[in-house]
């Protein structure tokens, strides 16, 4: 058993992989036990990930090469660079990697019953295996290029999972294209600066570059590329107007990882700003616009909620509001990053604010999404203006939904409090202005689940919904796992804190760490 | 009590106070609500909505939809949301025009920085 555990690292990626491709020659045979064992397989990959979490948490950043047993080992000719594929997970890498694991394996649970339906379950569930793969590759490697390799695979499952429903009126399938088109810029984009690295510096290995990184004109344009795509991937206004789309037209599940999917981009934005280039780059600046463009999502995202009809849109437009707070906090965490009295102050403190915030939301975005499907599920509609009454009949859906909503709009005890809080003090500090517009979009948010509670559950029963029931157990206990997370991490953030938040804030501040575990050994 | 004591830059949280301090605040307004008017009766002409004499409009019509909601917020900042709706066409290709107008900005600003 230990010795299978000692490949965890290879398994969280083989495990997911492979099923991926098993699973249509099940589906031959027995078309309804695919969803359990895709569950079941999801549900491993989260116990794997929960060992890697203890492993990291206890010892420190944990590397795994493939083809070889350490990072040192190099090629006969005296060649004295890491040359293999090698996963260096860090506090940072565990800390997404479980999110992850959450989120995909909670979304095999709620489609076991909000798919059933469907046809093409198979392709489904292929499709959500894929991307949870290249989640996690995103998260756990340490290889440039192998990076890139995970981007696409995440990408090219998320095209075809948004556009899974394309019996609705062609609207998937347009979303689907859309998304594929700014994924495949983001791609090019990527790649190219990836060629910029190696054209330069002649690795692949991240933290390799890291120690060399001589901040040249190429790594410049390269850092610029990375900046914007990976930004744009994670929802960042002005180039957030995909997430809608690709979100709304999603099945609910799927748009629950499709939010961890867009935080992986995020987290690859702030793996590029602080361990890539750290202080070798112009902190204070690239600090700013990684602020500004986390202020024009959170205000401009809220507002653009707030006129929303559409259930889903309406969430996606939040989505893109609280991507703002996460750029917000590691924002001023860069800015201040070269000046080690501010970063002891206040920056360390923002950046666990912006990074506590993305499992926040990923727990209570995703349970607001769900929330939304279930609602679909029973009335076929996400249209906010033809529901009405809801609650009379989905009671735990409506508990789940005050619970999500309330963590989303910073109410406390829930999670979303915890980080807001964080997020406000400490950045109050840099700038009070900053601070003050977080707090006004958190108001705005209050406003707009308010909208949406009215519309779809309060009010007297609609003549339509009349025979309207809960919905069914599979998605009830998804729902309930995530509102359980959110009041626990609401209740005790001080734990999240200091055990999980705290290591990947410190792997993403101390460079010389995360370089000098890949080439200590060298 | 470290108990779920949160360090937040500034002071402190702790969660489970709050919590403790909204049930004994809870517990003091069902107090006073219990001390209120007693010969309230539930279902009688007393619940009814007195609408200067005209008759009670039925729940089912009275619902507001999501459209009608913050019509005041949205019709206020019409200067603001006008040209924000008109920035979100739908069109591919403005989404990447958006993609590359912020790289120039950014490759512009990291240039001369």
């Amino acid at each position: 058993m230990s010795s299978i555990l000692m490949h965890a690292p290879a398994l969280v990626i083989a495990l997911p992989l492979l099923t991926a491709f098993v699973t249509p020659v099940i589906g031959r045979f027995n078309r309804k036990t695919i969803s359990w064992f895709v569950s079941f397989i999801l549900g491993l990959t989260l116990l794997l990930i929960i060992f890697i979490a203890n492993q990291v948490l206890t010892n420190g950043a944990l590397i795994y090469v493939f083809g070889g047993t350490e990072a040192g080992l190099t090629l006969p000719s005296g060649y004295t660079v890491p040359i293999r594929i090698i996963f260096h997970i860090d506090g940072m890498g565990i800390f997404m990697g479980l999110i992850t694991a959450v989120v995909s394996f909670l979304a095999a649970i709620y489609s076991i019953s909000f798919m059933e339906q469907h046809s093409g379950l198979e392709k489904y569930y292929t499709l959500l295996l894929l991307l949870a793969t290249g989640m996690f590759g995103m998260e756990l490697t340490g290889d440039i290029f192998n990076f890139f390799v995970f981007l696409e695979i995440a990408s090219i499952a998320s095209v075809a999972l948004i556009s899974f429903r394309s019996t609705l009126a062609g609207e998937p399938a347009e979303a689907g294209f859309k998304y594929m088109v700014v994924s495949s810029i983001s791609a090019l984009m990527v790649l190219f600066a990836i060629g910029l690295f190696y054209g330069q510096y002649d690795v692949l290995n991240m933290a390799t570059i890291a120690s060399v990184m001589q901040f040249t004109q190429l790594d410049k344009i390269a850092l610029v590329l990375l900046v914007s795509v990976l930004a744009m991937k994670a929802g960042s206004v002005p180039m957030h107007m995909w997430t809608p789309d690709a979100y709304s037209e999603a099945p609910a599940a799927i748009t629950m990882v499709l939010v961890a999917a867009s935080q992986a981009s995020l987290y690859a934005l702030f793996r590029t700003t602080f361990s890539l280039y750290n202080v070798t780059l112009n902190t204070v600046t690239v600090g700013w616009i990684i602020i500004i463009l986390g202020i024009l999502s959170m205000f401009i995202g809220v507002t653009m909620a707030i006129i929303q009809k559409d259930i889903k849109r309406l969430m996606a437009y939040h989505a893109i509001s609280q991507t703002g707070y996460m750029l917000l906090g590691v924002g001023v965490g860069l800015a201040v990053l070269a000046n080690p009295v501010a970063l002891e102050n206040f920056g360390i403190k923002a950046m666990e604010g912006g990074i506590f915030h993305i499992m926040n939301h990923a727990m209570y975005k995703g349970l607001l999404f769900l929330t939304a499907g279930a609602l679909f599920y029973r009335t076929g509609t996400r249209d906010l203006n033809k529901m009405g009454g809801l609650a009379n009949n989905m009671m735990y859906t409506t508990i789940f939904f005050i619970i999500g909503a309330a963590a989303i709009a910073g109410i406390p005890p829930f999670n979303g409090f915890a980080s807001k809080l964080i997020i406000y003090e400490s950045v109050y500090q840099f700038n009070p202005l900053l601070s003050i517009i977080a707090m006004l979009v958190s108001i705005l948010t209050l406003a707009s689940f308010v909208k949406v509670f009215h519309s779809a559950f309060l009010g007297p029963k609609l003549e339509q919904y009349k025979s309207v029931q809960e919905v069914p157990k599979s998605m009830v206990v998804a729902m309930a796992t995530l509102a359980c997370i959110i009041v626990f991490f609401g209740l005790f953030p001080d734990l999240i804190v200091k055990h999980i938040v705290h290591p990947a804030v410190m792997a993403l501040i101390n460079q010389t760490h995360y370089t000098a575990t890949i080439l200590g050994g060298i | 009590m470290n108990i779920g004591l949160l360090e937040t830059g500034s002071g402190y949280w702790n969660a489970i106070i709050w919590v403790l301090v909204t049930i004994i605040v809870g517990i003091g307004v069902l107090w006073l609500r219990n001390k209120g008017e007693g010969s309230y009766k539930k279902d009688t002409n007393q619940t009814k909505p007195f609408l200067s004499g005209n008759p009670e409009v039925s729940k089912e019509d009275s619902h507001v939809g999501a459209s009608h909601i913050y019509w005041g917020f949205t019709e206020a900042l019409k200067n603001y949301y006008e040209p924000l709706i008109k920035l979100h066409t739908g069109d591919i290709n403005d989404y990447s025009g958006w993609i590359v107008l912020v790289m120039a900005i950014i490759f512009i600003i990291v240039g001369v920085s």
